[in-house]
């Protein structure tokens, strides 16, 4: 799968036994591993392992209780972000932190513009530099545009070049695919691959297993604040990984097979203007369809104009068998369909509010339709609705803020499905959670399918499309490219369809060759 | 405190934890609990600050400014910020006074319109606000002038003394029902009516969950605009009843009446707890916000330093105010992402 390791360069940098506490929270236990010049290097570990702590501790944001590190053999403390810098390390963070007012080229040089005359900003010289770095990157970029509404992926290569223009030995990424479409990460790898052929030592730190074989030449592994393991990747399997990182087998998705009854949604020819085009599918009760494609290719969209987010231009929705047309989500909400939408926190959840006041947000009119709400009865519903995920808490009254990632997922769902839906949305479910929180999640979504709920899944997670669904529908720039039924799905055919390739026209992918773009 | 070790054991934490939490939440009690410490100190130099007709007076006064805080903390719960609450006082006053000078209206008949140009003038500003989409600071400081300067355009040089007011009018800032206040009274069924309709309504979740979370609400299918114009109207019909009690209170009425209250009125709101960032705090901690400041005053008098220092010492309770609850959410936080990293 990878070339032979990349020279076996020296370390160039070491940690040996280094430990961060909060407070009582262990969060590094004695961890030593090496970054060596010229390999991208993956770290690994279910949230909460560390991984954050330790890339956190290397930019200076955090100082080690104890232990050492070494720059090319030398000890060295790191004190603060702007030391960090000064050593040559540089890390791209997953959602990057630029200037959205100032221009790429300011803000790939920000805090060391080249200067001309009596130390003015050389603004030509600077435009000139960056525009110089993003040749070398091979990408195309307008450096004198302001960085406001430029793509994630786009603000990541500004940080990347960032990085370069400070000539950084250390490039630390921090889940940098997580908010990127297929397309976008193949791109980022290449220019990560460039970097390692010339010489600077990389940190890839990934929720995504595929994407650590697919790039890093060796992989760590942390559970608990501890090192596990480092190994070359072309020694481990993905179910090794696994059973590091949680330190007992698991079965990644587990796809229980449900009879499947009657049409409950219908789509067709919804259209809306600039975003997406004729778009038709069905999803029957006890099914899950699988909606793929690249970010950007109108899934999520599609679906706020399923839920009375926003308005359609075209086309007919039929629930039931019945025409619908919602003019707001409340609308929608009482035809029976329910969204989880991507963004947990920005659109999922209240913080402030309990967990009871959360499940309850969506269904108050129906119970309480006279006006006044009653703790009592609120708590009573909410308990049944959460009983069923097994969300980790103290009761319904704590506060939903004071929950991990995966538990207040849980509660999203428990929320919706108090709603009483027949249609279930879920926008990346399983985004930014850990790995057995995920496998819990996989399991009630497969659960809800088995009790007749007709559901529709978003990930850009393609194994989990392709695990959990029944048949995929892909999306390319707003309109169908492919319809999959479950036997005949795989990675190849999604993406071929995924990047906008007709599915009549697949008849005979040459599969190596779509092997062979995937890897750059 | 001995429960605050400094290297908190597993036990501890929640502990810690809780506490902290108690503090952010009880704002009301710890409100209540400096006035008495404040108060005991004040009464060793002044002792006739403990007569009831000091406290009635102190809460008589303080009412006014009440009233609009609970309407104002409506707004700000809402995420929004009401400047103009000051203009709409001054308006209703004058208007209301003026009425009752050319014996337009008899005092039922005044009072009702008084409400009434305050909850138009409330819609206004949420029409402003989320129909027209202008952010609420700028939007209120916009209408702020805008409804002051109908204030002088209509009174114009002239002032509406006491003797100008029907017999009686003035009288129900000084009458009481059972030693307490009307003033007082009123101010205490304002914030029943709004803490039932907060704690206790489908509406009342709304105006949290549209506060703390807009994106989510939206989603839920809350009707968040509809939402902000009513806690916007809302203002500014209790605005329009401090109007008039603001007549009641001080009888001449010229067209500069209430200018700055909005000073006070958004310290009371927010020294009484109320997340200036909208989505948490409750109506009785602006009213004993309101109070707490009415204390201060008559505190300072009684004391015997000067008048000319309650703007500042209004702004540094703010300061104070917004600055306690920004170290004490932090150190909440922390206690939450640490005992949610084990």
């Amino acid at each position: 799968m990878t070339e032979t390791m990349a020279g076996p360069g020296a370390p160039h940098i070491e940690l040996r036994g280094i430990s961060k506490s909060f407070g009582a929270t262990a969060a590094l236990v004695d961890v030593s591993m090496d970054l060596r010049a010229g390999e991208i290097h993956a770290l690994v570990g279910e949230n909460g392992a560390g991984k954050s702590t330790l890339v956190k501790i290397l930019a200076g944001v955090h100082q080690p209780d104890g232990g050492t590190i070494l720059l090319d053999g030398a000890p060295t403390l790191i004190h603060g972000p702007a030391q960090s810098r000064s050593l040559g390390i540089a890390v791209v963070h997953q959602e990057p932190r630029l200037f959205p007012d100032l221009t790429v080229a300011e803000n790939v040089f920000i805090g060391h513009a080249p200067s001309g005359l009596l130390g003015s900003i050389d603004w030509r010289g600077m435009r000139r530099a960056a525009q110089g770095l993003f040749d070398e990157l091979d990408v195309q970029f307008d450096v004198g545009a302001p960085v406001r509404g430029l793509s994630m992926a786009d603000q990541q290569l500004i940080e990347i070049a960032k990085a370069l223009s400070a000539d950084a030995g250390a490039l630390i990424l921090d889940e940098p695919t997580a908010s990127l479409s297929a397309h976008e990460v193949e791109r980022l790898f290449a220019i990560v691959r460039r970097l390692r052929d010339r010489g600077v030592a990389i940190l890839f730190v990934s929720h995504r297993l595929d994407e650590v074989f697919a790039l890093c030449d060796r992989a760590t592994v942390f559970r608990d604040g501890r090192h596990v393991v480092t190994a070359n990747t072309s020694d481990l399997t993905t179910a090794d990984l696994i059973r590091h990182m949680v330190g007992r087998t698991v079965s990644l998705f587990p796809k229980v097979e449900n009879p499947i009854g009657e049409v409950l949604l219908e789509v067709s020819g919804l259209t809306r203007v600039g975003v997406f085009r004729d778009v038709g599918f069905s999803v029957r009760a006890g099914e899950i369809l699988g909606l793929a494609g690249l970010v950007g290719a109108g899934r999520s969209e599609v679906a706020r104009v399923l839920f009375g987010l926003d308005r359609r231009d075209g086309g007919e929705v039929r629930i039931g068998g019945k025409l619908v047309d919602f003019a707001a989500p409340s609308a929608a909400m009482s035809a029976g369909i329910a969204y989880l939408p991507e963004d947990r926190h920005q659109e999922g959840l209240v913080l402030d509010f309990t967990i009871a006041q959360n499940v309850t947000l969506p269904i108050l009119p129906r119970l309480f339709p006279r006006l006044l709400v009653s703790a009592a009865t609120e708590r009573r519903v909410a308990t049944e609705h959460t009983e069923q995920f097994n969300v980790r808490m103290t009761g319904v009254d704590q506060e939903v803020g004071a929950l991990s990632g995966g538990n207040q997922q849980k509660v999203v769902l428990a929320k919706w499905l108090a709603s009483g839906p027949r249609v279930l949305i879920l926008d990346e479910p399983t985004r930014g959670i850990d790995i057995g929180a995920k496998v819990e999640v996989h399991r009630l979504i497969s659960e809800l399918a088995a009790s007749g709920l007709a559901i529709i899944l978003i990930s850009s997670d393609l194994p989990e499309v392709l695990a959990m669904s029944d048949r995929i529908v892909v999306l390319h720039e707003g309109r169908v490219t492919a319809e999959i039924p479950r036997g005949q799905a795989t990675q190849e055919r999604v993406m071929f369809a995924a990047t906008g390739n007709l599915a009549g026209d697949e008849g005979d992918v040459p599969v190596a060759a779509t092997g062979e773009s995937t890897r750059g | 405190m001995a429960e605050l070790p400094v290297a908190p054991t597993m036990e501890a934490r929640p502990a810690r934890y809780r506490w902290l939490m108690a503090i952010g939440r009880q704002r009301e009690l710890s409100l209540v609990a400096i006035m008495f410490v404040l108060g005991a100190g004040v009464s060793l130099i002044a002792p006739q600050f403990l007569s009831v007709e000091n406290f009635s007076q102190v809460a008589t006064l303080a009412a006014v400014i009440a009233v609009a805080a609970v309407g104002e903390a409506f707004v700000i719960i809402t995420r929004g910020i009401d400047l103009s609450v000051e203009a709409i006082i001054g308006l209703v006053a004058y208007c209301v006074a003026r009425t009752l000078e050319l014996q337009v209206l008899d005092p039922i008949g005044a009072i009702a319109m008084g409400l009434a140009i305050g909850l138009l003038l409330g819609m206004v500003n949420g029409f402003i606000v989320t129909m027209l989409k202008v952010p609420a600071i700028v939007a209120t400081l916009g209408t702020l002038s805008i409804f002051r300067g109908i204030d002088y355009v209509i009174a114009g040089p002239d002032q509406v003394p006491l003797a100008g007011l029907p017999e009686g009018f003035t009288d129900w800032a000084r009458a009481d029902v059972l030693g307490i206040p009307v003033f007082v009274l009123v101010t205490i069924v304002v914030v029943a009516v709004g803490m039932v309709l907060l704690r206790s309504t489908r509406f009342g979740r709304q105006v949290y969950a549209v506060g703390s979370n807009p994106e989510a609400a939206a989603i839920l299918g809350i009707p968040a605009r509809l939402v902000v114009f009513v806690a916007f109207s809302v203002c500014g019909l209790l605005s329009g009843l401090a109007g008039i009690m603001w007549v009641m209170q001080f009888g001449t009425i010229n067209g500069t009446a209430a200018t700055g209250a909005t000073l006070a009125i958004v310290a009371a709101v927010v020294v009484g707890g109320v997340n200036t960032l909208g989505g948490s705090g409750t109506l009785a901690g602006a009213a004993i916000g309101a109070l707490f400041l009415g204390f201060i005053a008559n505190a300072l008098i009684l004391v015997g330093l000067s008048q000319f220092w309650l703007q500042a010492i209004y702004g540094l309770v703010i300061l104070v105010a917004i600055a306690g609850d920004q170290v004490i959410r932090r150190s909440v936080q922390r206690a939450n992402t640490r005992s949610g990293t084990r």
